[in-house]
């Protein structure tokens, strides 16, 4: 099976869903011509075309706007904002028109539309490129949001999200894109061809949403993550050797619940782990959604390991990560608790 | 020189606040017929003084004179002045309905009948109109129900929309008219992507932005000018001045510019104003910008020049902010009476068959409205279920949903 970087499998993502269907569009900014600052979109232009690759001006409430009026008028949209930390400026159109179109118009007009934006840290790329919205997002009813860790699940999640009839937050995080960054910033990363995930099937496959993945069964304590904090996790675990169960979201909304309560009610214990801030984080969804089903199994408190309540800073870039020394951290003190 | 030294900052007044005498002399209005009407393939940069002048066609006599005019029949002039006075006569029972405390909220457009009855006649079917909350014109001239419009008004057991919607934020793709919003200004940019997505299905259908003036101060306004500019978009782009944003006179979000029309004019977009009041030039420029579009030859922006003669809302009270008297004071009149003097004028109508239309038309919408109230009204009768507001949210309800549906009991 051919091995893709998580760049390769968003673009043949892309490019299979282009080819299957011709209402999927493509555009964003530095998205046509050069083929995305990622190179998520390199050579979708010159295969489609003009009118279904394009660049779009610097103006992210205008890309989602305009993607919300093509949705109505019947085509997908799949477009791209340059980093997370940009998205703002679109927040009005996605929560409170993208997201309640169906509802409010009683199905007359719906969104099918695919917003992907690079998210998180681990690139020295200060407050304005390192920032993780999702909790801004699965908290506005109607959207659905979606994190991979790796080229297999990207491509899958990706290909369902611009299938889904709904409008979908697609975070890709950055750190990723390349390689199973564990947080270890001082080593070089393995490489995704070196890795089981980095096999990406050719042709159309979907991953469903709304479905987690267990990275790694362990009976001690289970550890809920997406993107990059899987890879951290998995390296905390080894480290410390604690027994944890691994489990990777990947979808944040529609959250899949039973995989979580069926996890915690065997180990007893839980970590929750992301790369936001801490206050009204999606760890706190996590962690009260625990509390409230597996209250009488719980051995110990649930613990949340995050990155600081300040902005992402610049030099500090790796005392705000939440890495796997602070990771290794929560899972000893919540054995020990 | 200007004295240097200490900085002031200036803040827009309208001319005249309550106990003022109204005074529109600030507001030129050029003769009917005055204004050309340029080829709709004319090089933007050439026509960038109809963005300051008035497109008018109906003169004080009730003549329709200039370069605009004649492109209506004697019955379709008829008809628009049926639709417009059935909007009048609709919004005037669902003003009493709300103060009736049949439901929670009204908008009417009095005074702007013509804006949104006019523009609908210049469309074809299939063209999308994304509206503000006061174009509902555009659906009663497209024969839009009126027991439909009341009953999502009244969010009724026969609501469309299920009582999820404040009343008047209609939704019809089938007559053309997008979901309304309730935010300002979000629907202009997604009119934009709506006529980009026509343009790359190679599909012949346009569409139509509709905005007030204080609300293109919004970003998306800005954006939207951008994108059909960039990409020649096939949308009319309708910016409606009635004067007033709420209780902001629309000098706040104009600035210097001196018209709405003139912003237009930075990104290259042909920029014309209007007699918002005179059915004939609303209709006529409308359908310049409408064959503009379907030639890709790209956007139009308008801007319709008339009046708030009404409260913005069933929560507002305009005393508070300008003269009682004002909206008698208006230059351009009022578009019911104007397009019914020019009907007078040239003998095809009369006061009496008026006033015989004005009884018939209120019976048909008091018929309408006691249909609609068999259905139910906001606080009695039949209304939407509770299992309806868990609904329709996403085309599948997810886990949490159906938990959260179960915990209410329904």
């Amino acid at each position: 099976m051919p091995r893709r970087t998580m760049i390769e499998a968003i673009r043949d993502a892309m490019d299979v869903s282009m080819a299957r269907d011709e209402r999927v569009i493509v555009y964003g900014e530095d998205v046509g011509f050069f083929g995305g600052v990622f190179r998520c979109t390199q050579g979708l232009q010159a295969k489609y075309g003009k009118s279904r690759c394009f660049d779009a001006p610097i103006n992210e409430s205008g890309i989602v706007g305009s993607a919300i009026g093509m949705a109505a008028y019947g085509l997908k949209p799949c477009v791209e904002i340059q980093f997370a930390d940009y998205m703002y400026p679109a927040y009005d159109q996605l929560t409170q028109e993208a997201a309640r179109l169906r509802y409010r118009s009683n199905g007359d007009f719906t969104c099918p539309i695919v917003v992907r934006m690079p998210t998180g840290g681990g690139i020295f790329g200060g407050q304005t490129h390192s920032q993780s919205p999702e909790a801004l997002f699965t908290h506005v009813s109607g959207l659905k949001t979606v994190v991979p860790s790796n080229p297999h699940d990207a491509k899958g999640l990706l290909i369902a999200a611009i299938e889904d009839p709904d409008p979908v937050i697609f975070l890709e995080p950055k750190r990723l894109y390349n390689g199973p960054f564990d947080g270890h910033h001082d080593r070089p990363v393995t490489p995704w061809s070196k890795h089981e995930l980095g096999e990406v099937a050719d042709g159309h496959y979907t991953v469903p949403l709304g479905k987690a993945a267990i990275r790694r069964a362990g009976s001690a304590v289970t550890v809920l993550a997406y993107g990059t904090m899987v890879y951290v996790a998995q390296a905390a675990a080894e480290e410390t050797g604690i027994d944890a169960e691994i489990i990777d979201l990947r979808t944040l909304l529609p959250l899949d619940l039973d995989t979580i309560v069926a996890s915690v009610k065997k180990t007893g214990r839980c970590v929750v782990v992301h790369e936001a801030t801490l206050t009204s984080g999606f760890g706190a969804e996590l962690s009260a959604l625990v509390q409230e089903n597996c209250f009488y199994h719980l051995e110990a408190p649930v613990a949340r390991v995050t990155g600081w309540d300040t902005p992402y800073p610049h030099a500090q870039e790796w005392e705000y990560f939440p890495g796997p020394a602070r990771v290794g951290r929560a899972l000893i003190e919540t054995m020990g608790a | 020189m200007a004295d240097a030294g200490m900085l002031r900052f200036h803040v827009p007044e309208p001319e005249v606040r309550p106990g003022g005498t109204p005074d529109f002399s600030n507001v030129p209005i050029p003769k009917a017929g005055s204004a050309p009407r340029p080829e709709i393939d004319v090089d933007p940069r050439t026509i960038r003084d109809m963005a300051f002048s008035i497109i008018r066609v109906l003169n004080r006599d009730g003549e329709a004179v200039g370069p605009w005019a004649g492109l209506l029949t004697d019955e379709e002039l008829l008809e628009g002045l049926r639709n417009m006075m059935t909007l009048r006569s609709f919004d005037a029972r669902m003003q009493m309905a709300q103060r009736q405390g049949k439901t929670s909220f009204y908008m009417q457009h009095l005074g702007e009948e013509a804006v949104s009855c006019a523009f609908r006649k210049a469309l074809a079917p299939g063209d999308m109109n994304f509206p503000t909350y006061r174009q509902a014109g555009l659906l009663i001239a497209d024969g839009y129900p009126m027991v439909t419009m009341m009953n999502q008004i009244y969010s009724n057991e026969a609501d469309p929309l299920k009582g999820r919607q404040l009343p008047i934020m209609y939704s019809s793709k089938e007559h053309g008219f997008f979901s309304i919003s309730g935010n300002l200004a979000t629907q202009y940019i997604q009119a934009v992507g709506w006529a980009m997505a026509s343009a790359i299905s190679n599909d012949s259908k346009i569409a139509a932005a509709w905005i007030g003036d204080g609300s293109t101060a919004e970003s998306d306004f800005h954006s939207a000018l951008v994108f059909a500019s960039t990409y020649k978009a096939p949308v009319i782009l309708n910016v409606v001045n009635n004067q007033w944003a709420i209780s902001t006179f629309q000098g706040i979000a104009r600035g210097g510019s001196g018209t709405f029309a003139a912003r237009g004019l930075g990104f290259g977009i042909p920029a014309l104003r209007v007699d918002g009041n005179d059915y004939l030039a609303v209709h006529a420029v409308a359908k310049w910008a409408a064959e503009r579009a379907r030639q890709n030859l790209g956007p139009t922006l308008i801007e319709y020049v008339t009046y708030r003669a009404g409260a913005h809302s069933s929560s507002d009270d305009p005393s508070a902010y300008r003269p009682k008297t004002e909206s008698d004071a208006w230059p351009l009149g009022d578009p019911v009476v104007r397009l019914k003097n020019h009907l007078i004028h040239k003998g095809v109508w009369s006061d009496e068959r008026h006033a015989q239309a004005e009884a018939e038309i209120l019976e048909t919408v008091i018929a309408a409205q006691k249909e609609a109230e068999s259905h139910g009204t906001l606080h009695a009768g039949g209304k939407p279920s509770t299992r309806d507001m868990f609904e329709g949210l996403y085309a599948e309800m997810p886990p949490h949903l159906r938990r959260q549906r179960q915990q209410a009991g329904v």
